[in-house]
């Protein structure tokens, strides 16, 4: 009888017929069989989990370009109970390598609503983890990821302490007012102690009585008095200035002081509208929020503020590397402004606005930088638009020619003059040209493509990322390695490890009493 | 319907393909223009008429979604389109009145030129031998012999209903100094739609929904769901540097033509015959009928040429297998003047199973009842 041989192809798990390692006359075969088999489980969890986190990075469930939101829904649910199915302890620490909100929170309730035999020890990480994630959200986002508790009809005692956990870090007198639904909703579900007044508040509402907290007090005397709403959340004072029938530009003047940065750089519009100017900084705002802004804004409005526009942009890259450091050499950005870079509905021009801040956060970090945008007309970047075919290749070109250090393709990865041109060019530069790898090539991917599970890819030569926001681009540019392939599921498993406890320590908060 | 000139398919003169972008079962050619004249515009006008009266007395009804208005310039001076435009000539509106839009392509100003698109070509392909038998063979029913075809009507579906062209047109990206399109359905070419300047296909792109099909793209759109990418491919053992694989790139771009042609064989390579419409200035408003083989397809349309050939408008319309066979039969037999046995043996058929292909094409009501009685 002769043995499958021990020289097989190495990517097959099992090449041999299956009685072959069980009656085999001799063990060292059996053992090979054994390592190779471990050696392919841990080469798919390795691109299962780099899929995972590549989706992570770009998915919002939100409609996309090219597919619809329903599609986006169906592919990022099976995504995350597939991989918290099979990798629960890596699903767990995915919370902390960058990945946006949506998956974040995602994260946190499938966590939260499948945790039976689990040890301790899992138990306690994953506590520790969810805690910093929730932490780390955005108020309303965190308030929604434990309100799909109540959808699901989980609560056990778990659930209940990451809810108490959670409630003791925020100011639970604001929430009350202006997340006030979703607190309540929370509060009807998980049962927690609540201090003060605030329980009679929330069940009986404002009218059943006078409050003694300052907050609540305000809240109950704005129903009657106009010049109450002003020290109130701009929201909840919306809605109130409303039912007093105060003149629009009159209350955006006096509720000024009070508005987020958020809040003013989505109401500069509706204030230049009404007549009362806003203040903003634009330089303090996000990068790819100041980006979404820009574009945004009427072409003439940019042309008459270009030079305002474009050292607001500048600034605002250099103080996003402030937080998130990111030193590079020589660079060069292919950056896609094709018609499908103006998104969708739910997300308008965001793969735009990701190119743009993308191209600034390079100019920031680079030495030497050289950018290239597909299409003809070279105009400023303050006067893009979304606007023709793609054609990557001829970029791509371009970009080679200068011999860069690092290449950056930001790109849906449709790319159709010629059809999959980009992706060629990068093979072919690959192999023939460049076999030593001088020039790095990496892929972002600001769109997720529902049907492929991920953000589309040019060509497997080149490591495709996915990508929410620019700030993100030195996350994903440490996670480009792991997407490349050179790395082996161990040290992915040490990245996330590492990550993990630096996330934990970064959002911990002060320690639980019980 | 008489024929002025005859050429071996439609020349997509002063024309450039670029790369294909598929979607589903859609793929679309684009077409580019790289010499835009400017002088001839073409904006939409949403048109409510049903009838239309062509002229010694014969209406044509149908839905007709929207008009083309056609500017032109002597001075060479480019006139913008204004989207859509409404002019009515009665002022009188009485209730449950049907709009009757005067002859399908009128002249209404000095300068300027309504059309209804396609339907131009659709009336011309319905009035093929519209009169009828020219001898009063006894076979004939009195139905034919007085009144002709009439009514003679045809079917289609509109582009709404083409799984999958409303996600195509919306993801597809519009090349600069695009004017026209190819549509193919399942790699069936569908329709051909150019303009004369690329602003007026920017405006126009979306009216490709509204247009009609012929029914066997509606069932192919139902049957194929995806199409293959014709994708670029560089062998790369050709590539040394960085110049040979810009050349390589643009050695898959030039093969576009190729591949376009291919794809285009039936509309660009199978004699067409021709009528003049309308002149106006350097222009010509011409409608075709391609060449009828039951086996083959076939394609009708309209276009504007210009003096020196240029094509600056084109729409066609693929006309389905049964729509080809129709007028296959009638062109036959107005060839044999109307003579069923000669008819026969031209088509080199049996008397009886001529006059089963009479009934099976839609014909029945040509012949006397008795006639089609003893028929299997």
């Amino acid at each position: 009888m002769t043995m499958p041989s021990a020289t097989g192809p190495a990517t097959g798990p099992a090449t041999g017929p299956a009685t072959g390692p069980a009656t085999g006359p001799v063990p060292s075969d059996s053992a090979v069989q054994v390592a190779r088999v471990a050696a392919a489980a841990a080469r798919v969890a390795h691109e299962d989990l780099v899929i995972f986190l590549n989706a992570c990075f770009a998915c919002t469930g939100q409609r996309e370009f090219y597919s619809d939101g329903h599609q986006q829904t169906v592919s990022i649910a099976f995504l995350h109970d597939y991989i918290r199915g099979n990798y629960r302890r890596l699903y767990a620490r995915a919370l902390a390598a960058g990945i946006n909100h949506f998956n974040q929170g995602r994260i946190v309730l499938e966590l939260l609503s499948h945790s039976r035999e689990l040890t301790a020890e899992d138990r306690r990480e994953e506590g520790q983890l969810c805690r910093a994630a929730l932490n780390s959200l955005p108020p309303q986002r965190a308030y929604r990821v434990l309100l799909g508790l109540r959808e699901r009809g989980v609560n056990n005692r778990r659930c209940r302490a990451i809810v108490r956990e959670f409630l003791a870090q925020r100011d639970l007198n604001f929430d009350a007012l202006k997340y006030r639904s979703k607190l309540h909703g929370l509060v009807r579900h998980a049962h927690p102690h609540l201090p003060g007044e605030l329980g009679p508040f929330l069940a009986r509402g404002w009218h059943a009585r006078r409050y003694t907290t300052p907050l609540l007090e305000q809240f109950r005397r704005a129903h009657f008095s106009a010049d109450a709403i002003y020290g109130l959340p701009f929201t909840v004072a919306e809605g109130l200035a409303a039912r007093h029938g105060i003149d629009r530009a009159r209350f955006l003047r006096r509720i000024e002081p009070r508005l987020t940065a958020g809040e003013r750089l989505r109401l500069q519009s509706a204030g230049s509208r009404a007549g009362a100017d806003i203040n903003l900084d634009l330089a303090r705002a996000p990068l790819t929020r100041l980006a979404l802004y820009i574009l945004g804004l009427p072409a003439e409005q940019r042309l008459a503020r270009a030079a305002e526009l474009d050292a607001a942009l500048t600034h605002s890259a250099r103080r996003c590397l402030g937080i998130a450091p990111l030193r590079l050499g020589r660079v060069a950005a292919v950056l896609d402004r094709s018609y499908s870079a103006a998104g969708s509905r739910e997300k308008p021009r965001r793969p735009l606005a990701v190119a743009l801040g993308i191209d600034r956060l390079l100019a920031a970090a680079a030495e030497q930088y050289l950018p290239v945008w597909t299409g003809f007309a070279a105009t400023d970047a303050t006067q893009l638009t979304a606007r023709g075919q793609t054609d990557l290749a001829t970029p791509i070109l371009d970009a080679l020619d200068w011999r860069p250090d690092l290449l950056i393709i930001v790109s849906d990865g449709f790319d159709n003059d010629p059809p999959r041109g980009g992706g060629e060019v990068c093979r072919v530069f690959r192999e023939r040209l460049d076999p030593q790898r001088r020039t790095t090539i990496v892929h972002v991917n600001p769109v997720f493509d529902a049907p492929h599970l991920g953000p589309r890819p040019l060509d497997p030569s080149v490591p495709t990322i996915g990508l929410r926001d620019a700030e993100d681009l030195p996350t994903v540019l440490a996670f480009a390695r792991f997407a490349d392939g050179g790395l082996s599921l161990t040290d992915l498993e040490d990245y996330l490890q590492a990550r993990a406890d630096a996330f934990i320590t970064r959002h911990a908060g002060p320690e639980p009493s019980a | 319907m008489k024929f002025d000139e005859t050429t071996p398919g439609v020349a997509l003169d002063g024309l450039r393909p670029a790369p294909a972008q598929q979607w589903g079962g859609v793929r679309l050619i684009p077409l580019l223009r790289d010499q835009v004249h400017g002088d001839l515009r073409l904006c939409e006008r949403k048109n409510t008429a049903h009838i239309v009266d062509v002229g010694n007395g014969t209406a044509y009804c149908s839905f007709m979604p929207h008009a083309f208005i056609l500017d032109w310039n002597a001075e060479g001076q480019a006139l913008a389109a204004h989207g859509a435009q409404l002019r009515t000539k009665d002022s009188r509106t009485p209730p449950r009145q049907t709009t009757v839009l005067h002859r399908m392509a009128k002249r209404e100003d000095r300068n300027t030129l309504r059309f209804v698109p396609l339907h131009l070509a659709m009336e011309g392909y319905l009035s093929l031998h519209f009169g009828g038998p020219d001898v009063a063979w006894t076979e004939y029913s009195r139905e034919a012999l007085s009144r002709g075809l009439s009514p003679r009507s045809e079917r289609s579906v509109p582009g709404l209903w083409l799984a999958g062209l409303a996600d195509a047109l919306r993801v597809f990206e519009i090349h600069e100094g695009q004017v026209g399109v190819l549509v193919f359905v399942a790699d069936a070419l569908a329709s051909a739609f150019v303009v004369p300047h690329p602003e007026d296909y920017r405006a126009l792109h979306r009216s490709l929904l509204a247009d009609f099909y012929g029914e066997l793209l509606f069932q192919y759109g139902l049957l194929h769901d995806a199409v293959q990418s014709i994708d670029l491919r560089i062998d790369g053992a050709r590539v040394h540097d960085l110049a040979d694989l810009r050349a390589a790139v643009q050695a898959g771009r030039d093969e576009w033509h190729a591949h376009t042609a291919l794809l285009t064989t039936g509309l660009l390579e199978r004699s067409t015959h021709w009528q003049t419409v309308h002149r106006a200035g350097p222009f010509r408003l011409r409608r075709f009928i391609g060449e009828l083989q039951p086996d083959r397809e076939s394609h009708i349309g309209e276009a504007i040429v210009r003096a020196d050939g240029t094509l600056e408008y084109l729409k066609t319309y693929r006309l389905s297998a049964a729509q080809i066979r129709r007028a296959y039969l009638l062109q036959h037999l107005a060839a044999h003047e109307w003579h069923l046995a000669r008819t026969a043996e031209a088509l080199g058929d049996t008397y009886e199973g001529l006059l089963v292909r009479l009934r099976n094409a839609g014909f029945g009501h040509l012949l006397k009842p008795h006639i089609l009685r003893d028929l299997r």
